[in-house]
């Protein structure tokens, strides 16, 4: 099937696919009316899409180089932004952003601003330039634009570092969705997370995941934004919730005026149990400073277009006219998820605050929220709790908590949904973090098997040898990422925001100045890649440890430090050593020009 | 001046115009975001919400493909553009 013509036959094939999913909820929905039980729906979408996209890992099988390292280099430009949008929306996008925008509003934001406007920073600094060039892994081009090992090296410890970061986080949470429709211990859930996950990548490589990612985005996006438009309807609030909400974001104004935000007590807080908050920030008032906005954004957008995750999806397209279109593709699919997180935080905390609905349970009495079906299974799941601080016997604003994944979990059920739309979150969640994991695993091994194998230790190995090195490495890299997450050091979103500030820190003036400026060295780029993550990392580590900090860098936007040591440590020893050869320097002319061969060969 | 020099040179020209209007709509605005949200922007929400939820981030994917076609103007008028592909 996945042949010859599968290319041209794209649409149908995934155009069937949808309508069969769609189908699939349908029937989920009719069994649900006649009886099937809440668990057995969970078991029936989790199971039911992971099968799909191990089918088409198979079928995706490949034993060439250029079709595992980079999809042949012939996914059309729609495609690979579907693929590239899944890879980039990892569970931290799909169970957790909507949640931070309910708690901290405008503040938290920068990420949506940062997320995406670092698209803009890929299509014109580097993807382009990059699909010339012709690599397989971002190393790749470090080491052939700069030349010598070390750099090609030191590229791949911070590739691995920023990936690996990022990578627990996804199996993390593939973990947490297991765990919870399969109804089996977080410890073990992680390993079937993990299985699912390897099932995509390990036979077909990049083609593999390419295919399962765009299938994984049909999934996330049907998940997404089938119960906000749902939730929005059923509330009264509007037929199409991106235009029509400005009413109820101006009532959530009005009642936050009217409630007040009131401070709650060391002792009080102390019972509440951890992981838990409550809306304690404005919904849509302008509640951070101008820097601490503009910093996280501006890191964000800097994180984007050094993590090699996403970079390598532009060399799968046939041309570099293809991977330019493909950025805005990418951001498109990837803007239709992100503008609708802001409405369903909008939808879920208006419901839940509302006196004047239905489902608002701010102003009934404690006993009264305490017996509704929904806060007994959400309260029980460890992810609302409700406790009357001040006596009084009702519900205020400030004795209400909840956890931010219980906004995208949660608001379903709270408005009435059926629950087939709490499998179907379910699914969507597992796609998110699959796709994600997917593409880091799959990074972080081509770039040991490719890099550091084939092109430092054994450069005159087999095709087939090359290819069974890197499979092994996915498998080890999968199991130490799994085993790192099942110790759950760290929340989710926390891990995510540091893997962008490490791939800034230490790839991002390296990859630009390697495309825009000639004069940039080997000495250079060497300087700035140890040195942008050394000084980056001891930031992180400073701050962490107590430090205060300056400048207003906190731990999420230390990469604005590690990049600006990596600029002048790159371009201070660029210019004291010599420059760099004619060869190279003609290498970067041709880079500049879309025509003509590619700098690397086909298969190299 | 070469054939290629002279097609840098309007790249460079709209990279700089592209970074530009990224710039402002990334950074520049949020510099006066406490101001804006005072003014009702589209479909009624405040403006610098509307911003963060959908504005800069909808002038984000436009952008990108304005650059895109703008791009192969350039690429097509050297005749640096590759053939028969997309």
């Amino acid at each position: 099937m996945i042949k010859g013509n599968f290319i041209d036959n794209l649409p149908k094939v995934y155009g069937i696919y949808t309508g069969g999913f769609l189908g699939f909820i349908i029937i989920m929905s009719i069994a649900e009316q006649m009886g099937m039980t809440a668990k057995t729906i969970g078991i029936c979408f989790v199971a039911f899409t992971v099968a799909i996209y191990a089918i088409i890992g198979y079928l995706s099988r490949t034993a060439q180089a250029d079709a595992y390292y980079v999809a042949g280099r012939q996914v059309p430009t729609v495609f690979n932004g579907m693929a590239t949008a899944a890879d980039w929306m990892s569970g931290a996008s799909f169970v957790a952003m909507a949640g931070g925008i309910y708690f901290k509003g405008y503040g938290y934001m920068a990420l949506l601003v940062g997320w995406t406007g670092g698209y803009v920073l890929v299509a014109s600094l580097l993807a382009p330039y990059l699909r010339k060039f012709g690599c397989y892994t971002v190393p790749d081009f470090i080491g052939t634009r700069y030349g010598g090992n070390l750099t090609r090296f030191l590229a791949v410890v911070v590739l691995t570092v920023a990936s690996f970061t990022y990578v627990t986080a996804q199996i993390n949470a593939t973990g947490t969705i297991a765990s919870v429709a399969l109804d089996i211990p977080f410890q073990y859930a992680v390993y079937v997370g993990l299985v699912s996950i390897l099932l995509c990548s390990m036979l077909g490589g990049m083609r593999g995941v390419t295919w399962t990612q765009v299938a994984q985005y049909i999934v996330l996006i049907i998940a997404y934004l089938l119960p906000v438009f749902w939730i929005s309807n059923k509330m009264g609030a509007g037929f199409f919730p991106h235009f029509m909400l400005a009413d109820e974001v101006a009532r959530i104004g009005e009642l936050e005026q009217q409630f007040g935000f009131v401070a709650n007590s060391k002792e009080n807080l102390a019972l509440v149990p951890k992981g838990l908050a409550g809306i304690t920030k404005a919904h849509s008032a302008v509640n951070a400073t101008p820097w601490a906005f503009i910093s996280l954004a501006l890191a964000m957008m800097m994180g984007t277009a050094s993590l090699p995750h996403v970079m390598m999806r532009y060399f799968t397209t046939p041309s570099v006219k293809a991977a330019r279109k493909s950025v805005g593709w990418s951001l498109f699919f990837i803007f239709l998820l992100y503008s609708s997180a802001p409405m369903l935080a909008t939808l879920s905390k208006l419901s839940l605050i509302d006196p004047s609905l239905p489902t608002g349970i701010i102003g009934k009495s404690i006993a009264e929220v305490q017996s509704i079906d929904w806060y007994q299974n959400w309260n029980q799941a460890n992810l609302m709790f409700v406790s009357d601080f001040n006596g009084n016997g009702t519900l205020e604003l400030n004795e209400f908590f909840m956890g931010g994944k219980a906004v995208v979990l949660a608001t379903p059920e709270i408005a009435g949904l059926p629950y087939v739309i709490s499998g179907l979150v379910a699914a969507g969640g597992m796609a998110a973090a699959m796709s994600t994991a997917d593409g880091l695993i799959l990074a972080i091994a081509n770039a040991i098997s490719h890099d550091v194998y084939y092109k430092i230790i054994d450069p005159k190995a087999e095709t087939a040898k090359r290819l069974v090195v890197a499979r092994v490495l996915l498998v080890v890299i999968g199991f130490a990422g799994a085993t790192i997450a099942a110790m759950e050091i760290q929340g989710i979103l926390g891990s995510v925001i540091w893997a962008f500030d490490f791939a800034m820190s230490g790839l991002f003036f390296p990859l630009v100045l390697g495309v825009w400026w000639k004069r940039a060295n080997r000495e250079g780029a060497i300087a700035g890649m140890a040195l942008g993550l050394i000084s980056g990392a001891g930031y992180l580590i400073w701050v962490r440890n107590g430090g205060s900090g300056f400048l207003g860098i906190t731990q999420l936007t230390f990469g604005i430090f590690g990049s600006a040591v990596s600029l002048v440590s790159m371009v201070v020893v660029s210019l004291i050593t010599s420059e760099p050869s004619a060869a190279t320097q003609k290498m970067v002319d041709e880079v500049r020009v879309p025509s003509g061969k590619s700098i690397l060969g086909k298969q190299h | 001046m070469s054939k290629q020099e002279q097609h840098w040179g309007k790249s460079k020209a709209l990279l700089i115009m592209t970074l530009a209007i990224w710039f402002v709509f990334s950074i520049g605005i949020f510099l006066f975001g406490a101001e804006m949200n005072e003014v009702t922007g589209p479909f009624g929400y405040p403006l610098t919400y509307w911003f963060t939820c959908q504005g800069s981030l909808g002038i984000f994917v436009i952008l990108i493909f304005w650059f895109a076609n703008r791009q192969e103007k350039i690429d097509e008028e050297f005749g640096f553009s590759e053939r028969g592909d997309d």
